[in-house]
């Protein structure tokens, strides 16, 4: 649920960051906090239990500058991946305008991603939200991990697994070294902005 | 779903909050929407908390006792409020998908600010309505 604020000339957006649990979605936003320090003056929010896992979700405004001549905000939101969080991570959800879905690369957590997207798929549906129509990008992580000899699934698995129906834009990445984690960001923006101005028409 | 708040709105808004809530005492008002965005928001100068972090976590503090509600058979709990020793934080919902929360020290009772949130949310009520807000 985006809110054009006329008065400031100001839009701000929501982007869930979504996926299976130990995906890499906090790091993912943790990159982007430490990357764009500058443009971030506010400290990042995280929810999260004694173990480090997050409860609730993440969440890291983002000043994009200007679109149109509009100051465009968005809010960048992790979900909690571990399944138990089911309902807090549907609230996360609320007024959703784009996602990424973090996949995890390695071959054991294959299962967990289709999974994980499946959840998705039910969540946004009970706020009448299709994963067809809301703008989303697959991002499939850890791929710095190939280089420990750890076993992943290759980017034609990932496709068939997660995006024959989507056809998403997707990008092979790695949240822990940065690599793909803005372009993925970027492209998620561009999208979610692109249906807004439809919307708005 | 977006939606999109004009100038005149805006002022009709602040106005309020100005007049119904800032000026009985209360510290920082803010009106968000369910999704964490900041539509309004006033203070007085002498705080700076980060607003758009506050709204996060109150859009999901808000959600998740409503979610609590539900699941013990209640509709929603009517009241939302945290105290502190020295500030304490009002959540009022105003429609289906906005929230008023008001920030407020020692000097005001929680009765009296309750009742003129209560104004206040009957008059946003009103502002949002005649916009085209879900």
């Amino acid at each position: 649920m985006a809110f054009v604020n006329l008065k400031k000339k100001e839009v701000q957006a929501k982007i869930v960051y979504y996926g299976p649990g130990r995906g890499g979605k906090t790091t993912n936003l943790e990159y982007i906090h430490h990357k764009f320090k500058s443009r971030i003056r506010t400290e990042m929010v995280t929810i999260k239990t004694h173990g480090d896992r997050t409860l609730f979700f993440d969440f890291l405004p983002f000043d994009v500058g200007k679109i149109r001549g509009y100051d465009v905000k968005i809010q960048l939101y992790t979900v909690p991946g571990q399944v138990k969080y089911d309902a807090t991570r549907r609230l996360v959800l609320r007024g959703v305008d784009g996602i990424v879905f973090v996949a995890d690369s390695m071959a054991v957590r294959r299962e967990k991603n289709i999974l994980s997207l499946r959840n998705l798929q039910k969540n946004l549906a009970t706020f009448r939200k299709s994963i067809f129509k809301i703008p989303i990008v697959m991002q499939y992580n850890k791929k710095d991990l190939a280089e420990q000899g750890i076993p992943l699934l290759s980017l034609q698995t990932l496709e068939k697994d997660l995006n024959s129906q989507l056809k998403a834009p997707s990008f092979e990445a790695s949240a822990l070294t940065g690599m793909n984690v803005v372009p993925a960001m970027k492209k998620i923006i561009s999208m979610t902005m692109a249906s807004l101005l439809i919307e708005l028409r | 779903m977006t939606y999109m708040l004009g100038q005149e709105q805006l002022d009709a808004i602040e106005e309020v909050l100005l007049q119904d809530l800032f000026d009985v005492g209360v510290n920082c008002i803010f009106l968000i929407d369910t999704a964490g965005n900041v539509i309004a928001n006033l203070d007085n100068g002498e705080i700076q908390h980060d607003i758009y972090s506050l709204a996060a976590l109150a859009a999901g503090n808000f959600a998740a006792v409503s979610t609590m509600a539900k699941i013990v058979g209640e509709d929603e709990f009517s009241l939302l409020f945290h105290k502190g020793e020295k500030e304490s934080i009002h959540f009022s919902k105003v429609l289906m998908d906005f929230l008023l929360i008001t920030i407020f020290g020692k000097g005001i009772s929680l009765g009296f600010l309750r009742l003129k949130v209560a104004e206040a949310t009957e008059k946003i009520k009103k502002i949002l309505e005649s916009s085209c807000a879900p």
